[in-house]
């Protein structure tokens, strides 16, 4: 008699498979656990997501036979996001790191129907039980290149790349500008968009615009070397952006902003092999470790390092804050007063610039 | 603008526009034999990839330039053997040909991502190259800017000028004439796929070893689709890709400036749109009005071709 699939057979079928399989999931406890991570770009770009393959791959050191980790790159942010996480969840992972702020609401919509599964998305704002946001304090970071940039620029003129004039982009330039304005007062900061994240061909060419307007310092909030080689070529100084581009720029670089996630990506493995996994939303900084500053460069004389150590230990320290009023906007009206700074909301949705900036 | 930062302006435009030149001149010659290349974007990488890593290994940048123009041409095999051979549809076998190339060149480049490279040295002749204004804007180049020139020249020669220029013209035009003279359809179409492609490798070469000297995934960014429609724009006509590719650098490059001038109070993501809206409207220009007919496309473009046996 030939096998007849039907709706009964089936469901007593895989009644009694599952219940086969019980006792051995039991056993399977000592199996890996599975972590996820969808990137936005290729993990070649030496920038964001290079940073935070770098993070993965010390979670694989860290924990060893312990986890299997799955990465997917070049995730378009849309309709493509959430297939992708939903394959991730899907396939067996139980955490899942979702690595730029357009993957926000296909992970709400994935984690709805996962609620087993964990979430972790960086730089949103939105949270669910199973989803925590975390975030990096990068602004801490410019403040301390403005210092930097204050005892080395020459012509009081800086360029500075960007991408989208997004909050997060804005509060950078203005944590540049102001921090180097307490060096320079009448220093011109040049804003250059580039309305890309990454484009090394156009990044570069802006870099040599910007260059030939007088600029001596270069900073950028686009993720490839581009920039700080072209600095190199015409003997000017810049900034690297997410990793340490000296090799690109082994004069050119005073310093750069490392985005350091390994540490956290640790963490929340651990807690929720712990089974302590809760949602939160965190925004750390050069306190605790997540955002750090590269070795300074050979340019950088002894009296710019010590102003960038003050801004650097300063924050870590809690006295100095890089939005502490008083604080001017374009207009010359008062944002905030003196002795007061900035709260982190305001922060969020800054959509203003402040003195001395040229957009 | 002062004579100077103008001088340093067409410089940095001339370096945006030669990639884009190379990779354009390399399909006007594909496309006027009537085959429609897709995969520029992927040839490209591939020759971006492969002269970097060469460069990289062996020290040599010569090897780096010419192993990149191979490795566009071995690009351009696989299309041709699949669309001329296997006369498989064109426009999905280029895009194909493109993701490959995305995918192919990441591998082959992960292992040298971080790591820099000498710029290709640009040639000084002593004396010319000290010439204020002409001296920079002339002498100052390296070896592939002025070969992205002397190619434009030389096809523009080719094509009018030579039979063979002629026979890849009435290959474009009509493929069964062509044959049913004695030309052999196919052979002409893999010559022309095969110098696309090499052209394709030289603008990746020129990405990795001078205009950005360094390998990172994807750094093309979209060039090669520029590329492709540069040669709408010059309407298949090789002194015209030249200027488009020139124009397009400079819109390109005059925003950015603008932006840090402060820009004439348009905003930035305007000034970002004009090269592709310049494009836009040239379409539409030769699209309609009195032109039509004399800036068409070669009549085959696209189309498969199997000999009648």
């Amino acid at each position: 008699m030939p096998f007849r699939l039907s709706r009964r057979t089936l469901l007593a079928a895989s009644a009694a498979t599952s219940s086969l399989l019980l006792p051995g999931r039991r056993l399977l406890a000592q199996e890996p656990m599975g972590v996820g991570f969808a990137y936005v770009g290729p993990i070649g770009d030496y920038g964001w997501t290079h940073a935070h393959d770098v993070a993965r791959r010390a979670v694989v050191e860290h924990f060893g036979d312990r986890v299997k980790t799955t990465y997917v790159e070049n995730v378009a942010e849309g309709p493509d996001a959430e297939r992708v996480i939903r394959q991730l969840a899907s396939s067996g992972n139980q955490l899942i790191f979702a690595t730029t702020f357009g993957f926000m609401n296909p992970t709400i919509r994935v984690a709805r129907q996962f609620p087993q599964v964990k979430f972790e998305h960086a730089t949103g704002y939105q949270t669910a039980p199973n989803v925590a946001v975390y975030n990096a304090r990068f602004y801490e970071g410019r403040a301390v290149c403005g210092a930097i940039a204050g005892h080395t620029s020459k012509s009081g003129i800086v360029g500075y790349i960007g991408s989208f004039p997004i909050p997060e982009v804005v509060m950078g330039i203005n944590a540049f500008t102001l921090a180097m304005q307490k060096v320079q007062p009448d220093v011109q900061v040049k804003v250059v968009w580039v309305n890309s994240w990454y484009d090394p061909g156009k990044e570069g060419d802006a870099a040599k615009t910007l260059i030939d307007q007088g600029a001596d310092i270069i900073c950028q909030h686009t993720d490839s070397p581009a920039p700080l080689q072209v600095a190199q070529e015409r003997g000017v100084h810049g900034f690297g952006q997410a990793s340490d581009m000296q090799a690109y720029a082994p004069q050119a670089q005073l310093t750069a902003i490392l985005d350091h996630w390994g540490d956290y990506y640790i963490d929340r493995v651990q807690a929720v092999m712990d089974g302590t996994w809760e949602t939160h939303i965190i925004w750390w900084g050069l306190k605790q470790g997540m955002v750090k500053m590269a070795p300074y460069g050979p340019a950088v004389t002894p009296e710019a390092a010590q102003a960038g150590d003050a801004v650097r230990e300063g924050i870590i320290a809690g006295t100095l804050h890089p939005f502490d009023g008083p604080i001017e906007n374009q207009a010359g009206e008062m944002v905030i007063a003196e002795g007061e700074q900035l709260s982190d909301e305001q922060l969020l949705k800054m959509d203003w610039w402040v003195k001395g900036v040229q957009v | 603008m002062s004579f100077d930062s103008t001088t340093l302006v067409l410089v940095t435009v001339i370096s945006a526009a030669t990639p884009l030149l190379f990779a354009a001149l390399g399909e006007l010659v594909a496309e006027r034999s009537g085959v429609l290349n897709l995969g520029v974007e992927g040839m490209m990488l591939a020759g971006a990839v492969t002269a970097f890593a060469v460069t990289v290994t062996t020290g040599s940048a010569t090897l780096g330039i010419l192993t990149a123009a191979l490795a566009g041409a071995l690009m351009a095999l696989m299309f041709g053997a699949l669309t001329l051979s296997l006369t498989s549809n064109q426009v999905a076998t280029g895009l194909a040909l493109t993701i490959f190339g995305i995918g192919l060149s990441a591998l082959v480049g992960s292992g040298f991502v971080g790591i820099p490279v000498e710029r290709l040295p640009r040639l000084r002749i002593p004396g010319l190259s000290d010439l204020p204004v002409i001296g920079p804007l002339l002498f100052g180049h390296d070896v592939l800017v002025y070969l992205s020139v002397a190619a434009t020249a030389g096809v523009a020669w080719f094509l009018k000028r030579t039979r063979g220029g002629m026979i890849l013209r009435a290959v474009g035009e009509s493929d069964v004439s062509a044959h049913s003279i004695g030309y052999d359809v196919i052979k002409v179409r893999y010559l022309a796929v095969l110098f696309g492609g090499v052209m394709a490798g030289l603008g990746g070469a020129f990405l990795s070893l001078s205009y950005t000297p360094m390998w990172v995934e994807e750094m093309t960014a979209g060039r090669g689709w520029i590329a492709l429609a540069l040669v709408v724009f010059a309407s298949w006509r090789p002194w015209r890709v030249l200027l488009g590719a020139y124009l397009f650098g400079g819109v390109t490059i005059l925003q950015l400036y603008a932006q840090g001038t402060g820009g004439f109070g348009v905003p930035a993501q305007v000034m970002s749109m004009l090269p592709y809206l310049a494009t836009i409207v040239v379409l539409a220009v030769i699209a309609g009005g009195p032109w039509k007919g004399r800036l068409d496309a070669p009549a085959c473009l696209g189309q498969p071709f199997r000999p009648a046996t």
